[in-house]
């Protein structure tokens, strides 16, 4: 392997962040020695890289109040006991709504006094209405788990 | 060899909380999350930027998690199952609030120099080049791409080895090696800038 790092830019590359983040071995470091010795190019920008490393290197996170942390954990399992109550409380609810939705078709049915084509028309509009609603959720579930671009910002 | 020692007993005191909490007792759950509470914040802070929704994010993921716990391996290591489910909600916040043009909701920067840092300086001119210095790389850091910023906070703020972050992260090391890479010649690059 030759010193000049253009012909393996990825491996100068590697090599300098290695040395920064102190990760590089003695071969290692021969081996950028040699090509920095070489390359003024990849000199300059060690350098630039060095007075990244310098300047990141006394920075800190901005850290919160103590006090958030007594609460953190009563925090989640609320959240968590929520979720749960939310979800029993929906389905307990979705189930209320079918058996009402199922009486109500089954009386209309039973009525003899409304026309055929009255109790068609209500059927056909009640399951019409069911096929858009699963549709649109099943629709927005397959994007929600499928979008390649989810990640990505626009 | 003690150290050793002691990160095995970590390991297995950690299996034993997980399997607890999956048997329910939320306790050892409450253990595990005081545990890697300010690490989750602190990585969710160096995506989103702005504490509040830091808070809220790795809260809501440790919420996920514990819904989900019957889902852990207790032979993997617990933070980086639940690594996967915090950086998925902050890429999807992230893009939201892109999306949306949403404003950071805390304009004061996530970042702060280290107090034995500070006043190292003698010369107060030299003193506030270094602050303009310092300054311009926050904001370069806040301009970075999410998977550029991870990598470079997982580094640099919580000074985890290349191998550790390839393993939260799910990449390869030499992935780490060039997004470490991207990202400093970007700081580099704003440096450069406000020399001319």
């Amino acid at each position: 392997m030759t010193g000049n790092h253009e012909e393996h830019p990825e491996r100068a590359r590697a090599l300098m962040m290695a040395a920064l983040d102190g990760e590089l071995s003695s071969v290692e470091q021969a081996e950028l020695d040699r090509m920095l010795f070489t390359d003024e190019t990849l000199r300059e920008e060690w350098e630039r890289l060095k007075t990244v490393k310098e300047v990141t290197g006394t920075m800190t996170f901005r850290e919160p109040p103590e006090e958030v942390w007594d609460r953190y954990w009563v925090s989640i399992y609320n959240q968590a006991e929520r979720g749960l109550g939310w979800l029993l409380f929906s389905v307990g609810l979705i189930g209320v709504f079918a058996w009402a939705g199922w009486q109500w078709v089954d009386e209309l049915l039973a009525d003899t006094g409304i026309p055929i084509w009255v109790k068609l028309a209500i059927f056909a509009a009640v399951f019409g209405g069911g096929i858009l609603f699963f549709s649109v959720v099943r629709e927005r579930w397959f994007t929600r788990r499928h979008d390649p671009y989810r990640e990505v910002k626009r | 060899m003690e150290i050793l020692l002691g990160q095995e007993e970590a390991v297995t005191a950690e299996r034993d909380l997980i399997l607890k909490a999956q048997a329910g007792e939320s306790d050892a759950f409450g253990e595990l999350v005081q545990r890697y509470m300010r690490r989750a914040y602190y990585a969710a802070l160096g995506f989103v930027g702005s504490p509040e929704d830091a808070m809220d994010l790795s809260q809501d993921a440790f919420a996920r998690a514990y819904r989900a716990r019957h889902r852990i391996n207790p032979d993997m290591p617990f933070y980086t199952w639940y690594y996967q489910i915090l950086r998925r909600l902050c890429f999807n916040f992230t893009r939201d609030r892109s999306l949306h043009r949403r404003k950071i909701r805390d304009q004061k920067s996530w970042i702060v120099d280290d107090a034995t840092f500070r006043s190292s300086e003698r010369d107060p001119q030299r003193n506030i080049e270094r602050e303009e210095i310092r300054r311009k790389v926050r904001e370069a850091i806040d301009t970075l791409p999410d998977r550029e910023r991870e990598v470079l906070v997982l580094k640099e703020f919580e000074g985890l080895k290349y191998r550790e972050i390839a393993d939260v992260v799910g990449i390869p090391i030499g992935t780490v090696m060039s997004r470490l890479y991207s990202a400093r010649k970007h700081l580099a690059a704003a440096i450069e800038e406000m020399e001319r």
